[in-house]
């Protein structure tokens, strides 16, 4: 049946364009259309400040989803990304505001703690052959359950660093402002590009994701790569949990309910095959702001209700992986 | 590997009913535990003709988990997973919901007709389920995960984003009434005869077993997984869907947002403990069954310490773990020492 | 010419695993400049004795040589670090990285800290450049044929280290243009200096490329000979272990199942075949008949069944049940028309391991009477026991998971399945496999009962007189090509031999 619409590869091969590069090439295309379609018909969209408080709102599920495109190039995936996030904010508002810590003791800490975490899941996933989703399912219910033995309810936090921090705007040269957060944010989405283009860790977690037996075969340092794929993604949750309580100035063991699978998403919607093995993080990037754009629509438009968001979300996730399937093909083992 | 002369039957028929005793015993043990320290669990009342008490609250609260879990059991025989049966279970509430509206007296829609087309509509939705697994071949963490994502958008869709709260009473029986004990426990017996019957009557156990556990000799065998698949599929949806309205029932509203949240993880957990290998192959409805009272219980016994709720959690997280190490192979290897070496 | 020096060399080595010896006290001597192919039959040691040399395994006795020095490998890490590469016939390289990725990859050369692409592509480039192959290095490696893929990963090993190359079934994905492209490219490595040792089961390119041949047989060294002076015949009897001059006396066979040449055919193909797997081939099937399969391992023999069953689907060609086409490619409508198959991997494709010895035993009888219509268990439970009793099968219960019966127990049970489903056309590949003498006999007893019911037998094995005892008619087949079709009661075994060996004048003339 595909047969009729050709071979894709025999037409990247015409048009000399790797074809890899298409998912991403998509993602970006139809931001910039839904953008410019948004913009066209309400009124204020169009505006810099819009755009800026786009990036400020999703700053941490950017940072968030940067560390799952890790674990999903490598084709495993986690699902305690949300968890660690919450935990991590009332974890830091538990030391800032009741232990008294300051803030240089307290962002180490738990940017370590996050990084470990993920750490003990990538090895029970790589050396006892746990299968990824059921010893991050683990760690999920760990890390949430974890929230609330520190406390029930919210702590706020009344740090005069975080507040600093949450009121200081960047003035941008061409009008409007931009947090911290984002600064953090676009920081980690080039640290991410250069890890996985610039240094053998990175192509090495293509290598995993293309074929982990063949990179075993290889040679390459496969049990070394993935647990440290797991400790940077759980780096990122906490990374993310941090940029979090900046942004809310508080901690909750609610809070980031069910975002998981809005990162997933983003990392989907991106261009990033589930299977793993083909991806790029700028596509990450804009499978988030395509999620957070919808969420402004709605708020625009003000009729259409924000429950069109998951469905939008999950037509679009049904619509990339039909479109890698095809142009991949039926998973490569 | 195997051994050259075949043991006395005692030594395989043990081990073959040892994973339903692990999860017996660890029953036992929780319901032991709060026999010595929780005093009043074992009281059961009688109050205006029902049934009360600790025991009695583990059955209701647990029957729309018990329902998930005999619908995760068979997709997980056959080597899947679904990791939509929430927010299926949250549409399902919504359906029947907006069906009946919100008088108190009388529903909009005749009450079979409303529950019908809730159980329809969830059926559907296990059906796209089935059709991504068998006929277009995704994996099926990956096809369940779309409908998961965009299951709670539709079922806010159905309730138009309000939380429709359901006055009407005889709704309310289905998951909150008694005949003497509660009226959900025999919703769970149905559904459990039901899928039982289906499985052990006809040849579709059997079935679920071979493609589970070698699906290259069912194929050898002649065995349709596709048509298995979109069953099995298809069945978890409707146990989501009895799930749903039994929730929907108890808390007397449909919430698209909250309903059955995170109850996928619970079910899939059960159906774990209860014996049968996340990995597929041999399934266990009784097995699943027991795993859903066994978490349950823990729920339960937690709550009745004063302890917060969430930290349930904590413990299903070390069980998880427990029960994961356990199925690993490699785990077990650690105790038994020996290593296999490849043949040339 | 005088004799290169010697590379690599095994002493004594030998390999035991519980309940077999894979190598039994090997010495193989691997000299420079030379390309030297490894043959052998099933079990006959060959990868184990390539995993000794890259390091996946350890000799338990003997000693492996390095250029003269006691060498013991850890890993196959460290093998290639001292020399030794393997390029195995499923290209381990990974698709969705380019194609100087995959060269590179873990070795990248970096500048100040990260990987200087530039230099990566030129070296690729260079490295590719050597082995006559231009592509594009910054495509990804899915995209180029297999046999690009192939030259990459051989380009690969041959970076890293230059003492030792080990192909393992290079050409098996391969067309003839490719497999010549190939050889010039060895054989100018040999004329450079590179060891090349070559695994292959097609006998025309052990003697197109190879200067000595080391056979194998059940774990012990038959001979080392060079290439110019081994005749295939004498080849095809090392591997298989039967003098030339052994002219076995045929035994009796029930002489009076005789099918005529006019009979319908109960199951026909023609022009069946799968580019890649088998050449299109003909074949027919009687009422009554045992056709015997013959031929080396890697011949093609299983995909030949699997072609016919369904398994896999063909590309080319049809298949007639008692006249009727067949629908292509699907099992359940080949069980519907009544032929079945008894698989080869009884583990992979055999035996469902958790479930009971009679569930495995009425599995397909069930399947075919649909969903509803269900054995009882009195029923099911009779069936077992008949057929436990019928071939002997050693377990203490019906019940019993089929994951704890021996190996031969287990192939009984499979055997069995199909017993059960009364098929018209059963095709058996290798059914005696790991079965004991007495057991074997009763197998061969029951292939021909089966025939004198009228039904057809598709008889596939290893060994010869296994096959010539049993059937009426057999076909050969050679490097994956159907090439002749013998008389089975006036056969011998050394005329079965020739014609796996060579070309001969049994052989089939294709266009």
């Amino acid at each position: 049946m595909l047969a009729q619409f050709g071979n894709p590869r025999a037409w990247a091969a015409r048009f000399r364009f790797d074809r890899r590069y298409l998912p991403v090439s998509v993602t970006i295309g139809l931001f910039v259309l839904f953008y410019t379609l948004a913009a066209l018909r309400y009124t204020g969209i169009g505006t810099v400040q819009v755009f800026s408080n786009l990036l400020i709102d999703n700053a941490f599920l950017f940072i968030s989803a940067i560390g799952m495109t890790f674990v999903i190039l490598s084709g495993g995936i986690d699902l305690s990304v949300a968890a660690v996030i919450a935990f991590t904010s009332i974890l830091s508002a538990a030391l800032l505001e009741q232990a008294m810590l300051s803030p240089v003791i307290v962002i180490p800490l738990v940017l370590l703690i996050g990084a470990l975490f993920g750490a003990a899941m990538g090895a029970l996933i790589h050396y006892f052959a746990i299968p990824p989703f059921i010893a991050t399912l683990a760690g999920m219910f760990l890390a949430r359950g974890a929230c609330f033995l520190i406390s029930i309810y919210a702590i706020p936090i009344e740090n005069a660093f975080y507040r600093a921090v949450a009121q200081y705007q960047i003035r941008l040269p061409i009008g409007g402002f931009i947090s911290i957060n984002v600064v953090i944010a676009l920081l980690m989405l080039v640290v991410a590009i250069y890890i996985l283009h610039y240094t053998r860790f990175g192509r090495t977690v293509y290598a995993i994701g293309g074929n982990e037996q063949s990179a075993l075969l290889m040679g390459l340092p496969v049990a070394r790569t993935k647990v440290l794929i797991y400790a940077l993604n759980g780096f990122c949750s906490a990374l993310a949990g941090v940029v979090y309580s900046f942004y809310m100035l508080s901690g909750y063991g609610l809070y980031a309910n069910g975002f998981e699978l809005d990162i997933i998403a983003a990392v989907v919607i991106g261009g990033t095959l589930l299977s793993g093995g083909f991806g790029y993080v700028i596509g990450t990037f804009f499978g988030v702001l395509i999620q957070g754009l919808i969420q402004v629509v709605i708020t625009f438009d003000g009729t259409l209700n924000s429950w069109w968001t998951r469905i939008v979300v999950g037509v679009l996730t049904l619509f990339f992986i039909g479109m890698q399937r095809f142009l991949i093909g039926k998973g490569h083992s | 590997m195997t051994s050259l002369t075949a043991k006395p039957g005692a030594v395989w028929a043990r081990v073959r009913v040892g994973n339903l005793t692990w999860a017996i015993l660890a029953l036992l043990l929780i319901l032991g535990f709060n026999f010595f320290f929780t005093p009043g669990f074992f009281t059961i009342q009688v109050r205006d003709g029902h049934l009360f008490g600790s025991l009695i609250d583990i059955l209701t609260f647990g029957a729309s988990l018990m329902i998930l879990a005999i619908g995760m059991t068979l997709v997980i025989g056959t080597g899947g997973v679904d990791l939509s049966v929430g927010p299926v279970a949250a549409i399902s509430g919504a359906v029947a919901a907006s069906l009946i509206g919100g008088a108190s007296d009388a529903s909009q829609t005749p009450l079979w007709l409303a529950v019908s087309a809730a159980l329809l509509v969830a059926g559907l939705c296990g059906a796209w389920n089935g059709v991504l697994v068998a006929w277009a071949g995704i994996q099926p963490i990956i096809a369940t995960l779309i409908l998961m994502v965009a299951g709670r958008g539709i079922a806010q869709l159905i309730t138009k984003g309000q939380i429709l709260t359901i006055y009407y009473e005889p709704y309310h029986f289905i998951g909150g009434g008694f005949l003497v004990i509660p009226f959900s426990i025999f919703i769970v017996a149905a559904v459990y005869t039901v899928v039982a019957l289906l499985t052990r009557r006809t040849a579709l156990g059997l079935l679920i077993e071979a493609i589970g556990n070698n699906a290259s000799a069912s194929r050898y065998s002649g065995i349709d997984q596709r048509l298995v698949k979109l069953l099995v599929y298809t069945i978890s949806g409707l146990c989501a869907g009895v799930a749903g309205i039994i929730i929907s029932s108890n808390v007397r509203s449909a919430d698209g947002n909250n309903a059955g949240l995170w109850f996928e993880l619970d079910a899939i957990l059960a159906v774990a403990i209860g014996g049968t290998a996340l990995s597929g192959g041999r399934f266990s409805l009784v097995g699943s069954l027991i795993g859903a009272l066994i978490i349950q219980s823990l729920v339960t016994t937690i709550y009745s310490f004063g302890v917060a709720p969430e930290v349930t959690l904590v413990v299903k997280a070390v069980v998880v773990c427990i029960v994961s190490l356990l199925q690993s192979a490699r785990f077990r290897a650690l105790f038994r020492g020996a290593s296999q070496p490849q043949g040339g | 010419m005088t004799l290169q020096p010697v590379i690599v060399e095994t002493r004594g080595v030998s390999r035991r695993f519980p309940g077999v010896v894979a190598l039994s006290k090997v010495d193989f001597t691997l000299r420079r400049g030379e390309i030297h192919a490894l043959m052998g039959e099933n079990g006959a040691g060959k990868s184990t004795l390539i995993k000794l040399l890259t390091g996946v395994e350890k000799p338990d006795e003997g000693e492996i040589l390095l250029e003269g020095q006691r060498v013991s490998f850890r890993n196959p890490h460290e093998a290639q670090e001292h020399g030794i590469s393997t390029v195995y016939q499923e290209v381990n390289l990974c698709t969705n990285l380019s194609v100087a990725e995959n060269m590179f990859i873990g070795r990248e050369p970096r500048r100040w800290g990260r990987i200087d692409w530039p230099q990566v592509y030129a070296r690729a480039e260079q490295a590719l450049a050597r082995l006559d192959v231009s592509v594009d290095v910054r495509q990804p490696l899915g995209d180029c044929s297999v046999a690009i893929q192939q030259l990459v990963a051989i380009a690969r090993a041959l970076d890293i280290s230059a003492k030792v190359l080990i192909l393992d079934e290079p050409t098996a994905s391969l067309d003839a243009n490719e497999v010549e492209t190939l050889f010039k490219l060895l054989r100018r490595l040999r004329d450079e200096g590179l060891a090349i040792i070559f695994i292959t089961h097609f006998l025309d390119q052990v003697y197109a490329i190879s200067d000595r041949i080391t056979v194998l047989r059940q774990g012990e060294l038959i001979g080392s000979y060079a290439t110019a002076e081994l005749s295939r015949l004498a080849l095809v009897s090392h591997m298989i272990g039967k003098a030339l001059d052994d002219l076995d006396l045929l035994q009796e066979r029930k002489a009076e199942q005789e099918a005529t040449s006019d009979d319908a055919a109960v199951l026909e193909a023609q022009g069946l075949g799968k580019r890649g797997t088998i050449e299109p081939f003909d074949l027919r099937l009687q009422p009554g008949q045992v056709l015997g399969l013959a031929g080396l391992l890697g011949s093609g023999r299983t995909e030949l069944a699997r072609l016919l069953f369904g398994i896999d689907s063909a590309d080319q060609g049809q298949v007639r049940v008692q006249g009727q086409a067949l629908e292509i490619g699907s099992p359940a409508a080949s069980l519907r028309a009544g032929i079945a198959m008894c698989p080869e991997n009884r583990r992979l494709d055999g035996i469902i391991p958790d479930l009971s010895v009679r569930e495995n035993i009425v599995l397909a009888l069930q399947v075919s009477r649909g969903w509803l219509r269900t054995l009882g268990y009195a029923e099911q439970v009779a069936l077992a026991e008949r057929f436990i009793e019928l071939l002997n099968i050693k377990t203490s219960d019906p019940e019993q998971p089929v994951k704890q019966l021996s190996g031969g127990n287990q192939q009984k049970v499979i055997l069995a399945r199909w017993l059960a489903i009364n098929p018209q056309v059963l095709i058996l590949d290798e059914p005696t496999r790991g079965i004991d003498i007495g057991a074997k006999t009763e197998i061969q007893k029951l292939v021909l009962e089966l025939a004198g019911e009228g039904r057809s037998v598709l008889f596939i094995s290893s060994e010869l007189e296994e096959v010539l005892r049993c059937s009426h008619r057999i076909a050969v087949l050679r490097d994956r090509q159907k090439v002749a079709e013998l008389d089975g009661r006036t056969a011998t075994e050394a005329q079965l031999m020739q014609v796996m060996a060579e070309r001969s004048e049994h052989d089939i003339a294709y266009s």
